[in-house]
C-alpha cells in the first residue's frame, strides 16, 4: 500500500499536490464495505456479461472459461449484478464475519 | 428502433474490457452515476483529458493521495468545468499548432453534476458552447446536490423530496419542474446533443463515441440514478433508470445538427407511477400530483416526437 | 538599446505579452484594463501573435480558462481589475494551490461600493493572502519589463507559482509613456519556453486538484507556502539577469535619498514617483526625509525593510486601501508587524489617501509630512491611522 494521507510529509507531496500514480485508488479495499456477497451459479450463467457491464465498481471480471466472478477486494455488495442477471444466476448471500 | 436492441445482451461482451476509471473509488453501493462514469471512460479511452467540477464523482475519485483516474484529470472548482475544459482545449490546440506537443487527437471532456451544470455551472457551459470549443460536456444528473447531502437543484423533478424541498405538511416537495438543460444546449446550435442513461449502456457508449468524433461542442445529459438520494435499494439502480426511460420521464434521444431522433423506443409508455413508486423521494405523492406528472410527461414526450 | 517609443502603457503591456510568446489569453473587459486585451485581440487577429484569444463570459471563467490552459502546458495570460478580481477570487486561490504559473496584470482599481472605476489598491489588498507572487510596477517601462520577468520567475521549476503585476489603473494604463522595447534576441536569452513539471497529457496521466482531507491539508498548504517564501532568491536573480540584459536593475524595495533620512515615506505603485518630488522639495527645505518604494509585496521582503528602516526615526506609510474596522492600511499593518521585534522601532504614521483615484499632489505629501511630525510630537508612538483629505474628518 502506498503512503496514505497520514504518512506523507509536506516535502513528499508533488508540486501542486498532483497525484502522479494514475488509478492508485485501486489500492483501496472497497470490499470492506459490503454486508452481502454475490455468488454465481455457473450452471445457470449464460456468459452474457450483463453483470460485468452494470457493476459501478468494475468489480466483476471475466474468468478464463468465460464465466464472470466478483472481485471481492472491491465488491461493495450492492446487488445490481444479482438483480440484472437475465437468468437469475447470481444470489446475494450474507457475509459471514 | 434503438441503436441496439436492449435485449441483445450478448452485445455487452463487445465492449472493451479496459477500465480507465479504476475500482476502489468511494461511491455509494449501487451508484449508477459511477457506472455512467465508468462507461464513459470506456467509450473515450486513453486519449482523453477530463476537467471535472466539484461533486460526487470528483470527491469519490480523488481523495489525496489516491485517484481512480487512469487518464489525465483536473478539478478546479464547482461551476467552471466547462471553462477549465475550454482552457485545456485551447491551450492544447496552440501547443500542437506551434509544434510544442506532437499532433494527435485528444478528446476533452468536461464533467459535472446537475448542480454544477444547470445551476451554478450554466454560465460557463453557455460560454463554452457559444465559443465552439471542440469538447464534450457531460452532465451526470442525479437530480439534486447529492454530494452535499441531497439538496434540490433546478434538475430536481417536480414533487421530489430533498432536504431543501422536503415533503412538508404545507408544501409537498419540489414545486417546480425539471429544467430542460439538453434543450438549452440545443438552443446554442451545437453539432450534437444527446440524453443517455447507464441502464442502456450500448446506447450511452455509442453516443459518447459519436460526440468524441464530432468537431465542436457536444453535450450529453446522463440520468444517473442515486439510490442514496432517491431512497431506493441499491440493487434497483439499473431498473430505476430503465423505468425512467420506459415511462417517458427521461426519453433517450439525440440532436444532430438540429435533427431530433429518439434513439431508444420502448414502445407504449408505461404509467409514470411504475417509476415513482419504487423511490422513497416520491413516497408522499398524492393522486393529483401523480396525475400532474403523468400529464406533463406525456405532453413533453409528444412535443419531443414532433421535433 | 531597443526601440524606444511613446505608447499608451496598456498597449505596451500587450506588446510585452506578445513578446513573451504567450499561448493563451483569456479576456474579459473591465475598466481600466480593457485596452490591454483589446490590443492583444488586434495582435492575434492580425496574425502577429500566434495565440488563442478566448473571450470568456466572465472573469471567473477567465481565471478558470487560464488554469486549464496552464495545466496542459500552455503559457497563459489574463488581466483584470477590482470587481473582476473579486469575481475570480476563489479560482485565484486555487491556481496558487495548484502551482500553475499564470501571469496576470492587475490594473488596480477600487473595490465597489460605491462602484468606482478609478484607481486605488483595495483590489490587490483583497487578495493579499492568496499565495500569488505580487509585484508593483511604478511606471510603463516597469510594466513592460515585468511581464517578461513574470513568466521567467513563475515558470522556474523552483518556483512554479502564479504571479501578479500591479499597475495603477488610469494613472498608468491610460497614459502615454516612453517605453523601450526589448530586442527579440534579448527575450530569447531571458525567457525560455514553458516546461511544466506536471502537465495534462494522456501519455503520462496525472490527477490535479484532489480532495484534501484534514489529515493531509496542512501539509499541502505548507508545501504551497514554502516555495513562495523561497521564491525571493529566484526573483532577485531574475531581476539581476534582467538588468544585465537590458540595463534596468530592479530590487524588492527601491530607495530614494533614504540612507541618512530621519523620516521615510513608504509607498507602493505609481505614487512613489510623485513622493520622490515631494522628498526633493522637503530636502530643499533642509528636512531629513527619504523614500522607500515597495516593489515586491509577496513574498514580503522582510530583511530588506528591516535594513533600510534601521536608522529611521519615523515612517510615513502611504496606504491606498483600508482594513475596515482594523488598524488602518494593509501596508502599515504589515510593516508594524515586520518591525515588531526590532530594537529600533520607528514611529509609524499611516495615511489612507488617493482612494478611487482622488488626486494626491506633491503639496499633499508635504502636508502629510508635517502632519506626521505633529503627531510624533503630540502623540508619540500612537500607532493610529488617518484618512487624508476627507471632508468632515
Amino acid at each position: 500500500m502506498g503512503k496514505t494521507k497520514t504518512d506523507l510529509t509536506w516535502q513528499e507531496l508533488e508540486v501542486g499536490a498532483t497525484i502522479v500514480t494514475p488509478g492508485n485508488a485501486a489500492e483501496y479495499k472497497s470490499g470492506d464495505w459490503r454486508s452481502m456477497r454475490p455468488v454465481v451459479d455457473n450452471k445457470k450463467c449464460i456468459k452474457c456479461g450483463t453483470c460485468y457491464i452494470f457493476c459501478p465498481d468494475a468489480a466483476i471480471y471475466e474468468t478464463a472459461e468465460g464465466f464472470f466472478e466478483a472481485d471481492l477486494y472491491y465488491c461493495k455488495g450492492c446487488g445490481i449484478c444479482a438483480h440484472e442477471c437475465p437468468t437469475q444466476a447470481i444470489e446475494m448471500v450474507e457475509e459471514e464475519e | 428502433m434503438g441503436i441496439l436492441e436492449p435485449t441483445n445482451v450478448y452485445a455487452y461482451k463487445l465492449i472493451t474490457k479496459k477500465d480507465y476509471f479504476a475500482p476502489g473509488h468511494r461511491a455509494c453501493q449501487g451508484c449508477a452515476e459511477a457506472l455512467a462514469v465508468r462507461l464513459v471512460a470506456k467509450a473515450l479511452g486513453r486519449d482523453t483529458i477530463v476537467a471535472s467540477a466539484t461533486g460526487c464523482m470528483e470527491i469519490i475519485s480523488s481523495p489525496l493521495p489516491f485517484t481512480s483516474w487512469r487518464v489525465p484529470w483536473i478539478h478546479v472548482a464547482f461551476e467552471n468545468a466547462a471553462a477549465v475544459a475550454s482552457g485545456a482545449e485551447a491551450g492544447m490546440k496552440v501547443l500542437m499548432r506551434k509544434g510544442k506537443v506532437p499532433k494527435k487527437k485528444i478528446t476533452f471532456l468536461a464533467m459535472a453534476g446537475d448542480g454544477g451544470t444547470s445551476d451554478i455551472g450554466i454560465q460557463a457551459l453557455s460560454g463554452a458552447l457559444e465559443r465552439g470549443h471542440d469538447f464534450i460536456y457531460i452532465c451526470y444528473d442525479n437530480e439534486a446536490y447529492m454530494n452535499t447531502g441531497i439538496q434540490r437543484s433546478s434538475s430536481t423533478p417536480y414533487g421530489a423530496s430533498t432536504t431543501t424541498s422536503p415533503a412538508g405538511k404545507v408544501i409537498p416537495g419540489q414545486t417546480t419542474w425539471k429544467k430542460n438543460v439538453p434543450e438549452i444546449a440545443a438552443a446554442h446550435n451545437i453539432p450534437y446533443v444527446a440524453t443517455a442513461c447507464p441502464s442502456y449502456p450500448i446506447d450511452l457508449i455509442e453516443k459518447v463515441k459519436k460526440a468524441a468524433k464530432i468537431k465542436g461542442p457536444a453535450y450529453i445529459h446522463i440520468l444517473s440514478v442515486c439510490p442514496t438520494g432517491w431512497r431506493l435499494l441499491p440493487e434497483l439502480s439499473i431498473k430505476a433508470g430503465r423505468l425512467a426511460v420506459e415511462t417517458g420521464v427521461f426519453p433517450l434521444y439525440e440532436v444532430e445538427d438540429g435533427r431530433y431522433r429518439i434513439t431508444v423506443d420502448t414502445g407504449e409508455l408505461r404509467p409514470v407511477n411504475d417509476y415513482l413508486k419504487i423511490q422513497g423521494r416520491f413516497r408522499h405523492l398524492d393522486e393529483s400530483m401523480i396525475a400532474k406528472i403523468q400529464a406533463r410527461v406525456v405532453q413533453e414526450y409528444e412535443k419531443l416526437k414532433k421535433r | 538599446m531597443g526601440k524606444r517609443i511613446g505608447l499608451e502603457v496598456s498597449l505596451s503591456a500587450a506588446e510585452a505579452v506578445k513578446m513573451a510568446n504567450v499561448d493563451c489569453i483569456a479576456a474579459y473587459p473591465i475598466t481600466p484594463q480593457t485596452h490591454i486585451v483589446e490590443h492583444l485581440s488586434e495582435l492575434v487577429n492580425d496574425g502577429v501573435l500566434d495565440a488563442e484569444f478566448i473571450p470568456v463570459e466572465s472573469e471567473h471563467s477567465a481565471m478558470s480558462v487560464s488554469a486549464g490552459a496552464s495545466a496542459v502546458g500552455a503559457r497563459a495570460f489574463t488581466c483584470t481589475s477590482s470587481q473582476g478580481l473579486a469575481l475570480m477570487n476563489e479560482i485565484v486561490h486555487i491556481v496558487a494551490s495548484m502551482r500553475l504559473p499564470v501571469v496576470m496584470i492587475l490594473a488596480n482599481r477600487s473595490m465597489s461600493g460605491p462602484i468606482s472605476i478609478w484607481n486605488d489598491h483595495t483590489d490587490v489588498m483583497s487578495i493579499r493572502d492568496c499565495g500569488w507572487i505580487q509585484v508593483f510596477a511604478n511606471n510603463g517601462q516597469e510594466v513592460f519589463d515585468h511581464v517578461l520577468f513574470g513568466y521567467r520567475v513563475a515558470e522556474s521549476h523552483d518556483v512554479m507559482l502564479p504571479l501578479i503585476i500591479n499597475m495603477d489603473g488610469f494613472i498608468l494604463t491610460h497614459v502615454i509613456e516612453p517605453i523601450e522595447f526589448w530586442e527579440k534576441e534579448q527575450v530569447e536569452q531571458y525567457l525560455p519556453d514553458f516546461k511544466p513539471i506536471h502537465t495534462l497529457h494522456p501519455d503520462k496521466p496525472v490527477t490535479m486538484g484532489g480532495v484534501g482531507m484534514p489529515s493531509i491539508f496542512s501539509e499541502a498548504k505548507v508545501a504551497q507556502d514554502e516555495p513562495l517564501k523561497q521564491s525571493k532568491s529566484t526573483i532577485i536573480s531574475a531581476w539581476k539577469e534582467l538588468g544585465d540584459i537590458v540595463g534596468r536593475y530592479y530590487n524588492p524595495i527601491e530607495t530614494y535619498r533614504s540612507e541618512d533620512a530621519e523620516t521615510l515615506f513608504i509607498t507602493q505603485g505609481s505614487y512613489g514617483e510623485t513622493v520622490s518630488l515631494a522628498v526633493d522639495e522637503l530636502r530643499g527645505d533642509g528636512i531629513s526625509v527619504g523614500l522607500i518604494m515597495d516593489r515586491l509585496w509577496r513574498p514580503f521582503p522582510f530583511d530588506e525593510f528591516r535594513k533600510v528602516t534601521g536608522q529611521a526615526k519615523n515612517l510615513i506609510v502611504i496606504d491606498r486601501a483600508i482594513s475596515y474596522g482594523g488598524q488602518g492600511g494593509p501596508l502599515a499593518i504589515d510593516l508594524r508587524s515586520v518591525l515588531y521585534k526590532e530594537k529600533n522601532q520607528p514611529d509609524i504614521a499611516n495615511f489612507i489617501c488617493g482612494l478611487a483615484g482622488r488626486d494626491v499632489t506633491i503639496g499633499d505629501f508635504k502636508t502629510m509630512y508635517h502632519k506626521a511630525m505633529k503627531k510624533v510630537k503630540e502623540h508619540p508612538r500612537e500607532e493610529d491611522f488617518e484618512y487624508y483629505g476627507v471632508r468632515g474628518k
